[in-house]
C-alpha cells in the first residue's frame, strides 16, 4: 500500500513552469525545425497588386533553376477551384465568395498567391520564384468601407453583385429582452430631462504578430498523411482539410507542435497549409513551407478593423435609457474561417456591465481589396469594449458627471447577480464595486487628479490625463447550443481523457492547443488536485490528433474554463471506475469508501488503497471483481451550460508632451476578477501580456494601407510592436467572485488585459487634450495625430494638410481622408 | 562557396557555405541549431540573438562568412553540467516566457547586458532589450528575470555557477 504525501494543494499555488525547462535551453520543437530526409521547400509567388486580373503566367525560366523540382500555377494543382471553409454562416442569405488555395484568374488583395516553386532548398526556391512573369491587368482597389456599399461601387467579387458580406441585427425590443432603442432615442430627443449622444469611433485594422512566422510541414509517405503546423486548431484543421479537399478524415493527421503564439491569427485553414498539401501529394515527398515575417505581416489575417456609430439616450442625472450601436466591419477580401462572426460578438458586449433598458445591434460586413480579417485576441469584444468604453466618458462629459461616477450609476451592482442583460446572456457572478474600489485604491485615483490639476494650472508642457475603462467579457467559448443559435458551424464543448499507467503516473490527453499560456503545467495542478497525485506525475499530451482525437482547440479564453472542466469530469470518472476495484482490494463495501488526497479509505479506519494501487491493480488485473473492466482510464466531454464573464476595473494615467504630442504611459492599474485562479503566475502573466497589446492598438499599431491597396506596414520596421522601453511597470491584482456555471469556479484571463486596456488608454490621452478643444483621435494615438489635433484645435498647425502624410500612423486609405484627426473646438 | 571555421557553443565545425548565408541560417540549416530561431527579415525582432566573440548579434544581420574564426555562443551553449546559466534560470523563476519563442534571442541579449551593466535599473533594462520584441510578456517579468539574474550573478552572490568569459563577458 502507498503513502500518499501530498499536503499541498496544487490549485492556486503559483507553480513554475513545467514548459520552460526546454524552452529557455532552445530544445524547441517549431514546425519550422522540422527535418525530414528528401525534404522540399516551397516558395509562394504573390501578387502586388491588389486587385487585378491574371492573363498569363510564365514560369519556364524559373523550372530551369537547378534544384528546382516543380513549378505549379493554380490550375496546376487545382488550387483555384478549392474553397478554403468559413466555419460562421452568420446569415442565411450571407454573402459568401469563393477563396481558392492560389488565385486562378484574378487576385483580390495585395499578397495573393498565384503561384509555387518546389525545390530543394528554401534559398533555391525563393530564387526561381523571383523569375516567374506575371502578367496582370490592374482593377480598381475597393478600400473605404462606405464607398464600398453604395451604390455602383467598384466591385471586389462581381460574380456576389454586392460588396455587402451580410447585415446582422439584433433588436432587444424585438426580442424582448428591452425596449426597443428606436423608440428610446425618439423620446429622448423629445425629453427635456435627458440628452442624445452621438459619436463615431474607428477601429483600425491590427496585425496579430504572433512572434514564429506560420510554418506547414507535410508529410504524404506514410498512410496518414502527416501535417506539423503552427497552428492553434489542429482538430479543426484535420477536419476541415478532410472537408475542404475531400480528403478520408481517417487518413490526416494533423500535429501542432511547439506553437510560437497565436493571438487568434493562427485560427485559420490557411491557403499556404492548403497549397502545401497539395504539392506533398502531387510529388510525394514531404514539404515545407515557411513564411517570411513580411509575408506574415501581408497574407495572415488581420484583425479589427470597423467604423462604429454609437447613440446613446441618457437622463440627465445620469441613467442610459437607450443604446444604438451601428457598424460597418471589413472583411477584407474573403472570409476567414470564423471572420463574418467575430464583429457579431460584440453585439453581446456593447451592452457591458450596464443596465441599459433599450439596445440595438446592427453590423454590416463588408468586402474590400485587402487581406482579410479574422479574430484576434478578443475578438468582437475589444471593439465592443472600446465603443462603449469610450462613450461612456463622452457621456460623462456632456452631463458634467465624473466618469467613474457616471459609470456607478449604470452598473449591475453586486447584489443584482445572477442578471440577464438586455442582449439576453446571463451573467453569473460579479462585483464591480469590489474590483473598482481596490483599482481606484492601487492608482490614488484623487492623488492623480489632483495632480493634473496642478499641472494644468500651471501650464505644464507635460499635461496627464485619466483614464478609465471597467469592462466583461464573454469566454469560455461556448455553449453549443449557443454557438448553434448563432449559426456557427460546430459546437463548443471540449474533451479530456486520463489514462492511468501501471506506475501511478498520469497522462491527461487535452483536447486544447497551447501556444505559450502554460496549460501543462496549470492542467497538471488541476489533475494532481483531483486525483490526489503528485503535479510532477501527471503529464499532458496536447496538439497530435493521433493521440488527441477529440478537441475543438484553444481560442476565446476557454482552455481551463471548458477544457479544464473536461479535465475535472474525467477525474471524476477515474474515480468513480476505481471505486468498485478499491472496495473488492480493501474488502468493504463501495458505500463504506471515501476519497480524499489520493486515497480511497474505509470510513472511520486507518485501511486505505491509493488511486496507483488500483491503477497497478487493473494493470496486473489478477484479481478484481466480476463484471467490470480492469481499466480505470476515463474520457470526458464538457458542453458549458454558459459562458464565463471576467470583469475587471483598468485605470490609465498618461503624460501627453504638449509640445511633440508623445504620449508616455504614466501609470496603469487593473483589478481583474478571473473567479477561481489555478496558477496566479500564469494569470499575472496572461494580464500584462493582454495589457501591452491592449495598449498598442491605443497608442502604437496600425495595418494602413495606400491608395492603391498597398498594405503599408509589411515589416516590422513600419508594424510598430512596442518594445520594453515603451512600456512600463503594471500594477495587477485580481478579486474573485467564482463562477457558478462550472465546478472549478473559473473564468477566463487570455483575452481580459487586451479588452479592457484599450480605452482606458485612449480615454487618458483625450482627458490630457480636452482643454486644449480637442474632441477626439483616431488610434493609435501616435505623435503626429495628438500634435495636429493639439494645434489644430488651438489653431496653431502647420501646413494643414499633415493627416495627408503617407506614412504608418498617418490613417491613410484605412481612414476617410482628414478624418483621423477630428476637431470639434467648443464641442465640449 | 567559402570555407569557414567556427566554434559554436564549445565544437569547432568546418563548412563550406554560401557567400550569402546568414550565420541564422547556417546556424539552423547547417549545424542543426534549432534553438537559435527567425522572427523576422529586418533584423528588428531579435529573436535570433547569438554572441558573436563575446558580443551579442543579430545572427539574421552577420554573414556565415563573417563568423570565419569566431566563436558563436547560442542559448544551447549556456548550460553548465546540467546546470542552467543564472539568466535561464531567472527567466524560469520569474515566469519571464509564455510562447518562448523570442525567449533564446531575449536570454542573450540579456546576458549580454549584464555583462556591460552588472545592476541595471528597471530602465536600464527596458532599454537595454529594447531591440528584442516579445509579443507575449509584456516585458514586465523579463525585466524582473533581468535584475533578479544581476542580483544572483553578483560576485559573492550564491549558487552562481562558474560561466565561462564568452557567457559572462557581454561588451567586455
Amino acid at each position: 500500500m502507498t503513502t500518499m504525501d501530498r499536503p499541498v494543494q496544487e490549485i492556486g499555488r503559483d507553480r513554475r513552469r513545467k514548459e520552460d525547462r526546454r524552452l529557455i535551453t532552445g530544445r524547441t520543437r517549431w514546425t519550422d525545425n522540422q527535418a525530414i530526409t528528401g525534404l522540399l521547400h516551397i516558395s509562394i509567388v504573390r501578387s502586388p497588386f491588389a486587385h487585378a486580373d491574371i492573363k498569363g503566367i510564365d514560369t519556364s525560366a524559373a523550372k530551369q533553376v537547378p534544384g528546382v523540382v516543380g513549378v505549379y500555377t493554380a490550375a496546376d494543382l487545382g488550387a483555384d477551384a478549392v474553397q478554403l471553409p468559413c466555419a460562421w454562416p452568420i446569415t442565411k442569405d450571407m454573402k459568401a465568395p469563393q477563396r481558392p488555395a492560389l488565385a486562378g484568374g484574378r487576385v483580390n488583395f495585395a499578397g495573393e498567391g498565384v503561384a509555387v516553386v518546389v525545390a530543394r532548398s528554401a534559398a533555391i526556391a525563393k530564387d526561381a520564384a523571383e523569375l516567374i512573369e506575371v502578367d496582370y491587368a490592374e482593377l480598381d482597389p475597393v478600400l473605404d468601407m462606405e464607398e464600398a456599399l453604395k451604390e455602383g461601387a467598384t466591385l471586389v467579387h462581381p460574380e456576389l453583385g454586392t460588396n455587402e458580406n451580410a447585415q446582422w441585427v439584433f433588436d432587444s425590443g424585438e426580442a424582448g429582452s428591452g425596449g426597443s432603442a428606436a423608440e428610446a432615442i425618439a423620446k429622448a430627443e423629445k425629453a427635456d430631462d435627458q440628452v442624445v449622444v452621438r459619436r463615431r469611433f474607428r477601429q483600425q485594422r491590427l496585425v496579430p504578430v504572433f512572434m514564429e512566422p506560420r510554418s506547414t510541414v507535410v508529410d504524404p509517405t506514410g498512410e496518414q498523411l502527416v501535417m506539423w503546423s503552427s497552428t492553434q486548431i489542429p482538430h479543426i484543421l484535420k477536419t476541415m482539410l478532410a472537408l475542404t479537399l475531400g480528403l478520408p478524415e481517417n487518413k490526416v493527421r494533423v500535429i501542432a507542435p511547439d506553437v510560437g503564439g497565436g493571438f487568434g491569427g493562427k485560427i485559420a485553414v490557411a491557403p499556404e497549409e492548403v497549397v502545401t498539401l497539395l504539392v506533398a501529394r502531387k510529388l510525394g515527398k514531404p514539404v515545407k513551407w515557411t513564411e517570411t515575417r513580411s509575408e506574415s505581416l501581408l497574407t495572415a489575417h488581420h484583425g479589427r478593423d470597423q467604423i462604429q456609430d454609437l447613440t446613446v439616450s441618457v437622463t440627465r442625472d445620469g441613467k442610459i435609457t437607450g443604446l444604438d450601436v451601428k457598424l460597418i466591419a471589413d472583411m477584407g477580401a474573403y472570409l476567414g474561417l470564423v471572420g463574418p462572426g467575430v464583429p457579431i460578438l460584440g453585439a453581446f458586449m456593447f451592452n457591458a456591465i450596464y443596465k441599459i433598458p433599450a439596445y440595438r445591434f446592427d453590423c454590416t460586413n463588408v468586402f474590400t481589396t485587402k487581406t482579410l480579417t479574422d479574430a484576434y485576441r478578443g475578438a468582437g469584444r475589444p471593439e465592443a469594449t472600446f465603443g462603449i468604453e469610450r462613450m461612456m466618458d463622452e457621456v460623462a462629459l456632456e452631463l458634467g458627471i465624473e466618469p467613474m461616477e457616471l459609470r456607478k450609476r449604470n452598473w449591475i451592482s453586486h447584489e443584482e447577480f445572477p442578471f440577464t442583460t438586455v442582449s439576453t446572456l446571463t451573467y453569473d457572478t460579479g462585483n464591480y464595486e469590489a474590483a473598482t474600489d481596490q483599482a481606484m485604491a492601487m492608482f490614488d485615483y484623487a492623488g492623480l487628479r489632483r495632480e493634473q490639476d496642478e499641472r494644468r494650472k500651471r501650464g505644464d508642457v507635460k499635461q496627464l490625463g485619466i483614464g478609465i475603462s471597467t469592462f466583461t467579457e464573454m469566454c469560455g467559448l461556448a455553449p453549443s447550443r449557443v454557438l448553434g443559435s448563432l449559426d456557427y458551424g460546430a459546437g463548443g464543448w471540449e474533451t479530456a481523457s486520463i489514462r492511468m499507467l501501471p506506475t501511478g503516473k498520469a497522462e491527461v490527453v487535452v483536447g486544447v492547443s497551447p501556444h505559450g499560456q502554460g496549460h501543462e503545467t496549470a492542467f497538471s495542478q488541476i489533475v494532481a488536485d483531483k486525483l490526489g497525485i503528485p503535479f510532477d506525475d501527471v503529464e499532458i499530451l496536447h496538439g497530435d490528433t493521433q493521440s488527441s482525437y477529440r478537441g475543438l482547440d484553444t481560442y476565446g479564453s476557454r482552455s481551463l474554463a471548458v477544457g479544464g472542466i473536461a479535465m475535472v469530469k474525467a477525474a471524476e470518472k477515474v474515480i468513480e471506475k476505481a471505486k468498485p476495484i478499491a472496495a473488492h482490494m480493501l474488502e468493504a463495501s463501495e458505500d463504506d469508501l471515501e476519497f480524499t488526497a489520493g486515497k480511497f479509505g474505509v470510513k472511520g479506519t486507518d485501511k486505505g488503497v491509493g488511486i496507483a494501487d488500483v491503477a497497478l491493480a487493473v494493470f496486473a488485473a489478477h484479481d478484481y471483481p466480476e463484471g467490470i473492466e480492469p481499466d480505470i482510464d476515463a474520457h470526458a466531454t464538457f458542453d458549458p451550460e454558459n459562458f464565463s464573464f471576467p470583469h475587471g476595473t483598468h485605470l490609465c494615467a498618461v503624460e501627453v508632451d504638449t509640445e511633440t504630442g508623445f504620449v508616455q504611459l504614466h501609470r496603469y492599474v487593473c483589478v481583474d476578477d478571473v473567479g477561481t485562479v489555478i496558477n496566479p503566475l500564469i494569470v499575472e502573466g496572461q494580464v500584462h501580456g493582454g495589457l501591452a497589446q491592449g495598449i498598442a492598438q491605443a497608442l502604437y499599431e496600425e495595418a494602413p494601407y495606400d491608395e492603391s491597396g498597398t498594405l503599408l506596414s509589411g515589416t516590422l520596421v513600419d508594424y510598430t510592436l512596442p518594445s520594453a522601453a515603451d512600456l512600463i511597470s503594471f500594477d495587477t491584482a485580481n478579486t474573485s467572485t467564482p463562477s457558478t456555471t462550472n465546478p472549478l469556479g473559473v473564468k477566463g484571463v487570455g483575452e481580459a488585459g487586451t479588452i479592457a486596456s484599450t480605452p482606458a488608454v485612449v480615454n487618458a490621452v483625450l482627458d490630457a487634450v480636452r482643454q486644449y478643444g480637442v474632441a477626439d483621435i483616431d488610434m493609435p494615438t501616435t505623435p503626429f495625430r495628438v500634435w495636429t489635433a493639439i494645434n489644430s484645435a488651438k489653431g496653431t498647425a502647420g501646413r494643414g494638410d499633415e493627416a495627408n502624410v503617407a506614412s504608418p500612423g498617418a490613417g491613410l486609405g484605412s481612414n476617410v481622408k482628414d478624418s483621423s484627426v477630428k476637431n470639434q473646438g467648443g464641442a465640449l | 562557396m567559402a570555407r569557414i571555421r567556427t566554434t559554436v557553443d564549445g565544437l569547432v565545425y568546418e563548412d563550406d557555405v554560401e557567400p550569402r548565408m546568414l550565420l541564422v541560417q547556417y546556424l539552423r540549416e547547417r549545424l542543426g541549431k534549432t534553438g537559435t530561431v527567425i522572427g523576422c527579415d529586418t533584423s528588428n525582432c531579435g529573436a535570433c540573438t547569438v554572441h558573436l566573440d563575446g558580443l551579442s548579434v543579430k545572427s539574421c544581420s552577420v554573414l556565415a562568412v563573417q563568423a570565419n574564426g569566431s566563436e558563436v555562443l547560442t542559448v544551447e551553449g549556456l548550460e553548465r553540467d546540467g546546470q542552467l546559466h543564472p539568466v535561464q534560470q531567472a527567466f524560469h523563476d520569474n515566469h519571464a516566457l509564455q510562447c518562448g519563442y523570442c525567449t533564446p534571442g531575449m536570454i542573450m541579449q540579456s546576458i549580454d547586458l549584464l555583462g556591460d551593466n552588472p545592476d541595471p535599473t528597471e530602465r536600464e533594462v527596458r532599454e537595454g532589450i529594447e531591440g528584442n520584441l516579445c509579443r507575449c510578456t509584456g516585458y514586465q517579468n523579463i525585466v524582473r528575470a533581468v535584475q533578479d539574474a544581476a542580483q544572483k550573478m553578483k560576485p559573492g552572490a550564491h549558487a552562481a555557477p562558474q560561466a565561462p568569459q564568452s557567457v559572462a563577458g557581454g561588451g567586455a
